[in-house]
């Protein structure tokens, strides 16, 4: 009887012990699950077939391209190559498009595409334009939206980190571009990197947009304090008139930035009154100075870009200006500034910051009026933040990024620590509600959310980080984006789907205000490339020099010329290739065997060349690429490169060879 | 002592030698971008598992970097776990109860001791913060918990122990159990056995 006491002893202590630590582990806090209500797939199945309500124009990063989406379907549509060569298609490999990417620094065949802008009229999205700018080699894009294609990219001079841009004025007078890096600006560019407090400037752009054309010129910079500018929103309504860049390392730190850029507890938003700032541009105030930036315009009847590179540029510095520019103080570090749709409240993302300051623009306009200032910083007057401010967001989550509206006053907020979006009532700054999404978002969008007149029904959230969302694969995972239904007091999420490169920032807008107006093919009349072959008749193979130029036609399922001889080693050849095609989605593609280049996609009516310089004789076949009909496996033909000793004549044939060229080839090399 | 008692301090002698291989202790953070959670094990010798990735998060909050290097207690530590263990064996081979007393005391003791220097460390990882951090939260700490589970910022931090810690644990109990059994029955209040007869009279 006492034996068997002793394990059971033992035992209650082990139980005990093991019991316990199975109690603690059983404790873990729960943490916020989605649950994906039953109808989510209702909400977002477009039967086959069927349209998509909204166009999605997603950024795509360091892709350097554009993406569009269908929503709420998310079906991927077309990447729209705009900073990066994009084989597929030949951009920026056809000489035709090479223009497109040269700057002042050369042909740049990368850029990292950050914030997608579509043009407004009267405050609202008018679906003529979309703008993207480039962060590295700073640019801004125009994309037109009857062709997809990028039309216009025209170089910032003076900046380094074209990050804050390209935001647009509510009737897109103008589109914006402020400097992440801030840089030495002048004569003296070659400087101590450790005299940036004295050498060391941002500038902001304010780039005209032709309102009939679209074309941009860099109506005047603005010299400014060495900060980092950070996004931006025009005012509306009683706003308009004004722009509000965020802005963090007002410590004006060149090194180590994570550390030494957060160390003060409140950074700014400036506040600029473009409207008065157009007036001292044009009454004087700004100075030509000697830039070097490229210009660069796609023709939509010669299909072909040009590139010109200007010289100078109008800037003014923004200390000596009255009245224009005030800075506002921001908690800690902000990312964005963004202004809700009636034009009164304007707020920021301080990612370090605990607070989501909200502003008031009738408040500033008092502080103004009875100088309200703190100090100024750089020559520049800083409100009182108090002063401006309408109340603070308590608690929002952590990380806060940006912030779009939607139709009932209500504003949302990307968190980018806390992985959610939290809304919010703009006028209380009331915590409504708070859905976690799947990682790390950046920015978040609804349609028409930075308008007068927000589209609502959805909030996209942006997605840096996806871990274990998708089937897993390799080391690099996609990015995504997370549709969620905000029609209702609580936020339901609906879908997600991966994206191009990061999404970085996205705009969307109603599909019947772009579908209705697409070029569906161009007219072969109206094409003015000067290598045109508008018949079958009119092709020809032609020899300039060393140069080879053969005019070449595309139709259901053959060139013209398919057979050609006479190249030379040594010769450069271009291919210009016209699709005489006249109807809608028959593109043809165009490859040569072993070309160290890319790929011709050329769609109906147009014409693109593409260079090929032979580097061994023999015969190269080539190929439509494109799928293009029940024959497109027919649709071939081959070029004949010959040794410069061989005097083979230029000869060019489909269906029936030139015989007599032919035997007169064979007759020059017997003799 | 007692056969089981022997039997006891031999099973615990055994389960002791498993601090040299297994965690002692394991820290847990769970966030919404680490779903996978990271986990630290804190080991006889020094520190395993993400300890890599830890840092690399922690350096946001100013915290300095934990390596196996920066504590003695990781030189220690062997050494006092196989003393520990050559009194247990001592115990069991000279079969003499105050040896088996000197090593349950001697148990408790660093035990006491090993929690009060986890708690030390974990204090001063989770309050000497770099005053340049990037993120600095007013009246923010990030010490984790000792056991059970804490809201760090983003990260859930939860604290248990590994199978290493269960390793003196259940001896710890169990030693603590058959010592108090063995310390009873051989003294002059002998509980067990006035029990006893005071059951046996009853059952008469």
């Amino acid at each position: 009887m006492k034996r068997s006491r002793f394990p059971i002893v033992t035992l209650i202590g082990a139980m005990m012990g093991i019991g316990f630590s199975l109690w603690l582990s059983g404790c873990k806090p729960r943490q916020a699950k989605n649950v994906i209500e039953g109808n989510a797939a209702q909400k977002v199945y477009v039967a086959p077939g069927s349209y998509d309500k909204l166009y999605m124009f997603a950024s795509g990063g360091f892709s350097g391209q554009v993406s569009v989406y269908g929503l709420p379907s998310g079906r991927l549509f077309k990447i729209m190559p705009v900073f990066s060569q994009f084989a597929e298609d030949g951009y920026g490999y056809s000489e035709e498009s090479k223009p497109m990417l040269m700057t002042s620094h050369g042909f740049v065949p990368w850029g990292d595409a950050h914030h997608a802008e579509l043009s407004q009229t009267d405050g609202q999205l008018d679906g003529r334009w979309l703008f993207i700018n480039e962060n590295n080699t700073p640019r801004i894009a125009r994309i037109g939206l009857k062709t997809f294609k990028t039309e216009e990219i025209i170089e910032i001079p003076n900046s380094a980190g074209d990050h804050a841009s390209p935001f647009i004025t509510p009737n897109s007078e103008y589109v914006v571009a402020a400097t992440r890096f801030s840089i030495p600006i002048g004569a003296k560019k070659d400087v101590p990197i450790n005299t940036y407090k004295q050498n060391f400037k941002g500038t902001i752009s304010f780039i005209k947009v032709d309102k009939n054309t679209g074309l941009m010129n860099i109506a005047f910079q603005l010299l400014a304090p060495g900060a980092d500018y950070d996004l931006s929103h025009a005012g509306k309504g009683p706003s308009d008139g004004w722009m509000f860049f965020s802005c963090y390392n007002t410590e004006e730190a060149h090194t180590l930035l994570e550390v030494n850029a957060s160390q003060k507890d409140k950074d700014f938003i400036l506040a600029l009154n473009w409207k008065k700032l157009e007036q001292y541009a044009a009454g004087g105030k700004a100075k030509e100075m000697a830039a070097n930036y490229a210009h660069n315009v796609f023709d939509d009847e010669t299909h072909t870009a040009t590139s010109e590179i200007l010289h100078s540029v109008k800037i003014m510095d923004l200390k000596g200006l009255k009245d224009a520019a005030y800075f506002i103080p921001c908690p800690k570090s902000p990312h964005g500034t963004d202004v809700d749709p009636t034009g009164e409240y304007f707020c920021a993302g301080g990612k370090l910051a605990a607070v989501i300051p909200v502003y008031s623009f009738k408040k500033m306009q008092q502080a103004i009026a009875s100088k309200q200032f703190e100090g100024d910083f750089e020559g520049i007057p800083v409100l009182k933040y108090a002063s401006v401010l309408a109340g603070e967001v308590q608690k929002p989550g952590l990380g806060p990024l940006h912030t779009e509206f939607d139709d009932k006053g209500n504003a949302y907020t990307t968190m980018f620590i806390s992985s959610e979006i939290v809304k919010w009532k703009v006028s209380t700054q009331q915590v409504l509600d708070r859905i976690p999404v799947y990682y790390s978002p950046g920015h978040l969008m609804i349609p028409g959310g930075d308008t007068r007149k927000p589209y609502g029904q959805y909030v996209i959230a942006l997605n840096k980080i996806t871990k274990d969302r998708y089937l897993p694969t390799g080391p690099e995972l996609c990015q995504s984006a997370q549709l969620i239904d905000i029609t209702g007091d609580k936020m339901k999420m609906l879908l997600d789907f991966p994206t191009i490169g990061e999404p970085h920032y996205a705009q969307a807008i109603p599909a019947n205000l772009i579908k209705d107006n697409q070029v569906r093919f161009f007219k072969l009349t109206d094409n003015k490339n000067p290598y045109v072959t508008r018949t079958e008749k009119e092709a020809k193979v032609v020899r300039k020099g060393k140069a080879v130029h053969v005019y070449m036609t595309a139709i259901r399922s053959h060139f013209v010329p398919d057979n050609i001889e006479g190249v030379e080693m040594g010769d450069t050849v271009f291919f210009h290739l016209t699709n005489v095609e006249q109807d809608w989605d028959v593109p043809h593609g165009f490859a040569v065997m072993g070309n160290n280049n890319a790929e011709l996609l050329v769609m109906p009516g147009e014409t693109s060349t593409l260079r090929w310089v032979p580097e061994a004789s023999g015969v190269y076949p080539f190929y439509c690429t494109d799928f293009c009909s029940a024959l497109h496996q027919e649709m071939q033909g081959y070029i004949r490169v010959s040794a410069p000793g061989e005097h083979v004549a230029i000869t060019s044939s489909t269906g029936k060879n030139d015989d007599a060229a032919i035997a007169k080839n064979r007759d020059n090399k017997k003799q | 002592m007692k056969p089981l008692t022997k039997w006891v301090v031999l099973v615990s002698v055994i389960m002791m030698t498993g601090t040299f291989v297994f965690p002692l202790w394991k820290i847990t953070l769970n966030a919404p971008q680490y779903p996978e959670g990271l986990e630290m094990k804190i080991g006889s010798t020094g520190v395993s598992g993400n300890v890599d990735q830890i840092n690399d998060l922690n350096h946001y909050i100013g915290m300095k970097k934990i390596t196996s290097d920066e504590f003695t207690e990781f030189k220690l530590l062997p050494y006092v776990m196989g003393g520990l263990i050559l009194l247990g064996l001592a115990a069991y081979f000279l079969n003499r109860r105050s040896v088996l007393y000197v090593w349950i005391i001697a148990i408790l003791v660093l035990g006491i001791v090993g929690i009060i220097d986890f708690y030390h460390w974990e204090y001063l990882y989770g309050h000497q913060l770099d005053p340049k951090a990037a993120i600095k939260v007013p009246g923010m700490a990030y010490q984790p918990p000792m056991i059970g589970y804490e809201q760090l910022l983003n990260f859930l931090a939860g604290a248990f122990p590994g199978i290493g810690g269960y390793c003196i644990i259940l001896p710890g109990v169990s030693l603590f159990s058959v010592g108090l059994y063995e310390f009873f029955s051989h003294s002059k209040y002998h509980l067990l056995k006035r029990f006893n007869k005071h059951h046996h009279a009853l059952a008469d």
